[in-house]
């Protein structure tokens, strides 16, 4: 049996404006621009992917399926400025074909500095997607596949029966990431690996002149796909929705391809599209996935050098992180959603400058010319926020403020 | 491949980037095996220049002296007794010309005739400057009849005419190559004599090397060039050898230092400086801005220091040189070039393998080649303020912008230049 399984991650963040230490405004994110990328994005890849999948599955009476995790600040733009895609996510929950995975609501890295934040996070995506398309997944997946053992240990706890990780090639060894596998030490939940070569083989060089496999067919996937009858039971296809139309642009023939990749697939007898959660009932664990440290699903490196490679996104998520109390103490909605969206990982992502070797996927809607540019602006914002709580805190201690003011030496 | 290159000022006769540039370059082309004659005017004493250590000295014609130096094993240097010296404005001659002609009386008159169509001066001030270019050029074709060469080289304006005289004498194609343009160095109100011979330069030239695609633009924009004629080549900056000073760390100081360094003129924006330390200074008070350098608008740029308020944030040294400049870098916490126009701009490398961040103007050369570097547009103060209390307050910016740019400084050679030159000339000599 093979089973593909497609997951697609739908994220837009909330980028900043351009913030300057002499500003004293509330207004830290840029709605203008972030309206504009928000309605291109949704013109040119998730309505007209969503229709298509759409007419997928019906054509397909069911047998087609895939899944998404939509970010919680993704819904928010939609909701505010192109509202009918969340009407055509919605019907395509309503045709039982489709699973909404679940993330941190704020496409954050708390779990690596704030297990609370991480699970109220968590808590709020879930209440956010029970709302929208009356589910609850079980599985999980965090933001950019960072995982480790204690990933699992935690959202276990948290209920959950699956995680989402990458199949990286220094941990699998020999072994393939077409099973399904289990964390060490614990029971209960089950490891979905992504096959990063043939989900990259859609995501990165599905317009590729140079590969030698271009151009790449419905026919000719689907052949790779079944090869992997007799050698595995799942083939996890993961990767940014925004591939569809808007990486690889229409003209590429992206949407042909996946027009006619479920008949290509469904054309060999022990084939079948699956859900994340199908594939956790379907299977059985085969062997034991011991990650110790953690990995991600960005760049070559799949670590994390991508958000904390240098000095200024280590400072910067650090300096974040350490408002958390001082943020929480004010209750004040707007400030607790202001420092929640600045947690979003694509800010530090722009403070990342190993961009000579992996440049071209960095600046995608990168609003700034340089990563200091983006750790300077944050810094900026981080630091207004701090004097927000400051004044909203009715009884500051000497202590507390000591603490707010030692950034600044 | 033997080179005349026609240059107008060289260390330690060095006021500025010009002869920092044409001392790497040259360097770097010896070390690749080029054979160079470098003619350039022996500046008569001047407030900047010292001695320079001669490997041997042989008695030439009248005027040209002739000698060699250690480290250019290829290169003979040869010396017209000129009061050329760089940067130097039309207006400013008359002050220097009694000396000049004191020294220069011993000077024959040249058996060369006047080849261009350059005229003799006399409308405004100090059209002597003109004369003298034109005498350099004279004494270059006197040079140029006793060397060997097959390509004539020329830096910046004044060599222009001597280029085009040599060229013109000796058929040998000839390399303009432009560190500066007039716009550069007077804004939109250009001296029309300065950019004429800037443009019939260009128009002699049979290549024309630009240090920036900034500067390209303004050659092909400006002066009317054919595109396909102007090449870029950047320039770079030696590796000093030298680790992180142990003693760095050690400085311990209260203030934070912000340091300009470089002539003070209108094309090095020094009010843009101020301004921007105004504004920083509204939001931090332990940091003192220091300007290194002096120039025409040093007075001004004092007083407007003390009309602003902020005299005593701001220090003036003057004129730094050698060990002088080491030690203002490693005092420095960032250093800022709010650039007006800049070609290319050395100090901001230098700044950088001197461990120091960079602030540069976007209206530079160098903001092409560095990318670990803040970049501001001159006239933007409010941001250009944002960015130093940015790097002032944030370690880890500081440290990133650091490591990031002396890696990156590294990587910047002057024998990739050197070669890069080279390939030009072998493109011109290359039978069609």
């Amino acid at each position: 049996m093979a089973s593909v399984c497609f997951y697609f991650q739908v994220h837009q963040p909330y980028r900043l404006g351009r913030y300057s230490v002499f500003d004293t405004h509330r207004n830290y994110f840029d709605e203008y621009k972030n309206a504009q990328i928000c309605r291109k994005v949704a013109n040119k890849c998730y309505l007209p992917a969503n229709r298509l999948i759409l007419k997928l599955i019906e054509r397909f009476n069911g047998d087609f399926k895939v899944s998404y995790s939509i970010t919680g600040v993704l819904l928010d733009q939609l909701e505010a400025y192109a509202p009918e895609v969340l009407s055509t996510f919605h019907a395509l929950a309503q045709t039982g074909c489709v699973e909404f995975l679940s993330e941190t609501y704020y496409h954050s890295l708390s779990f690596l500095y704030s297990r609370e934040e991480f699970s109220e996070q968590v808590r709020m995506h879930q209440r956010r997607i029970e709302e929208l398309f009356g589910q609850k997944s079980k599985v999980f997946r965090n933001t950019e596949l960072i995982y480790s053992n204690d990933v699992s240990h935690a959202v276990r706890e948290m209920g959950f029966t699956g995680t989402i990780c990458e199949g990286a090639d220094h941990l699998l060894g020999y072994r393939s990431p077409n099973f399904v596998y289990r964390p060490p030490g614990v029971d209960g939940i089950k490891l979905l690996l992504k096959n990063y070569r043939l989900s990259d083989d859609i995501a990165f060089r599905f317009s590729n002149h140079d590969w030698a496999e271009w151009p790449l067919t419905a026919p000719k996937f689907a052949n790779w796909v079944s090869d992997v009858n007799g050698n595995g039971y799942t083939v996890n296809l993961f990767m940014d929705y925004e591939t569809l139309g808007e990486h690889q642009w229409e003209d590429t023939g992206i949407f042909d391809f996946l027009e006619h990749l479920p008949e290509e697939v469904l054309r060999h007898p022990d084939n079948d599209f699956k859900t994340p959660s199908e594939v956790i009932d379907s299977y059985e664990a085969v062997g034991e996935m011991d990650v110790p440290h953690m990995i991600s699903w960005a760049d070559t490196e799949r670590d994390l050098s991508a958000w904390l490679g240098n000095a200024m996104q280590s400072n910067a998520l650090y300096e974040l992180y350490r408002l958390e109390q001082q943020v929480k103490g004010t209750l004040d909605p707007q400030i607790v959603s202001d420092w929640r969206r600045l947690q979003t990982s694509d800010h530090f992502y722009y403070m990342c400058t190993k961009w000579f070797a992996d440049g071209d996927v960095h600046k995608y809607f990168n609003p700034y010319d340089s990563p200091y540019d983006s750790y300077i602006n944050f810094m900026n914002v981080l630091d207004n926020l701090r004097l927000r709580c400051k004044a909203a805190h009715k009884t500051v201690t000497p202590q507390m403020e000591k603490m707010s003011y030692s950034n600044h030496p | 491949m033997k080179i005349l290159m026609l240059g107008w000022e060289f260390p330690p006769f060095i006021s500025g980037g010009l002869g920092t540039a044409c001392y790497g370059l040259t360097r770097a082309m010896s070390q690749c095996g080029a054979e160079i004659t470098f003619v350039l005017p022996k500046p008569v004493s001047s407030e900047y220049s010292s001695h320079v250590k001669l490997a041997s000295l042989k008695p030439g014609q009248a005027g040209i002296d002739y000698y060699k130096l250690a480290d250019f094993e290829n290169v003979t240097f040869r010396t017209i007794a000129s009061g050329i010296s760089p940067y130097q404005r039309p207006e400013e001659y008359e002050d220097m010309l009694r000396r000049i002609r004191e020294k220069t009386q011993a000077i024959s008159t040249s058996p060369v005739t006047e080849s261009i169509g350059m005229g003799q001066g006399g409308e405004h001030y100090g059209s002597n400057l003109f004369d003298e270019v034109q005498r350099y050029a004279r004494l270059a074709a006197l040079v140029a009849q006793q060397e060997e060469f097959d390509v004539v080289h020329a830096h910046d304006w004044m060599t222009f005419p001597a280029g085009i005289t040599v060229s013109a004498l000796t058929g040998k194609p000839l390399v303009i190559h432009v560190h500066s343009t007039e716009f550069d160095r007077s804004g939109e109100h250009v001296n029309q004599r300065v950019y004429d011979i800037e443009r019939q330069g260009i128009h002699a030239a049979t290549q024309v090397i630009a240090v920036s695609y900034l500067t390209r633009q303004i050659i092909i924009n400006r002066y009317a060039a054919v595109p396909e004629k102007v090449s870029v080549v950047y320039n770079a900056i030696d590796r000093n050898g030298k680790t992180l000073d142990p003693v760095r760390a050690a400085i311990h100081k209260d203030e934070k230092i912000v340091l300009f360094l470089g002539r003070i003129t209108m094309q090095k924006g020094p009010e843009y400086f101020l301004a921007a330390a105004k504004k920083v200074l509204e939001v931090m008070d332990n940091v003192k801005f220091v300007m290194a350098g002096s120039g025409d608008m040093i007075r001004r740029t004092i007083e407007l220091a003390a009309e602003m308020g902020i005299g005593h944030k701001v220090l003036f040294t003057g004129f730094l040189r050698g060990s002088d400049v080491d030690k203002i870098f490693r005092m420095a916490d960032l250093f800022v070039m709010p650039s007006v126009s800049e070609p290319f701009g050395l100090v901001p490398l230098e700044a950088l393998r001197n461990d120091v961040p960079v602030i540069i103007s976007k209206q530079s050369g160098v903001a092409e080649v560095l990318t670990h570097a803040l970049k501001v547009d001159f006239w933007d103060i409010s941001e250009m303020a944002n960015k130093i209390i940015a790097v002032l307050r944030h370690p880890p910016l500081q440290a990133t912008l650091r490591e990031h740019g002396n890696f990156e400084v590294r990587k910047l050679s002057w024998s990739e230049s050197a070669q890069q030159c080279l390939d030009i000339y072998n493109s011109l000599l290359a039978p069609a």
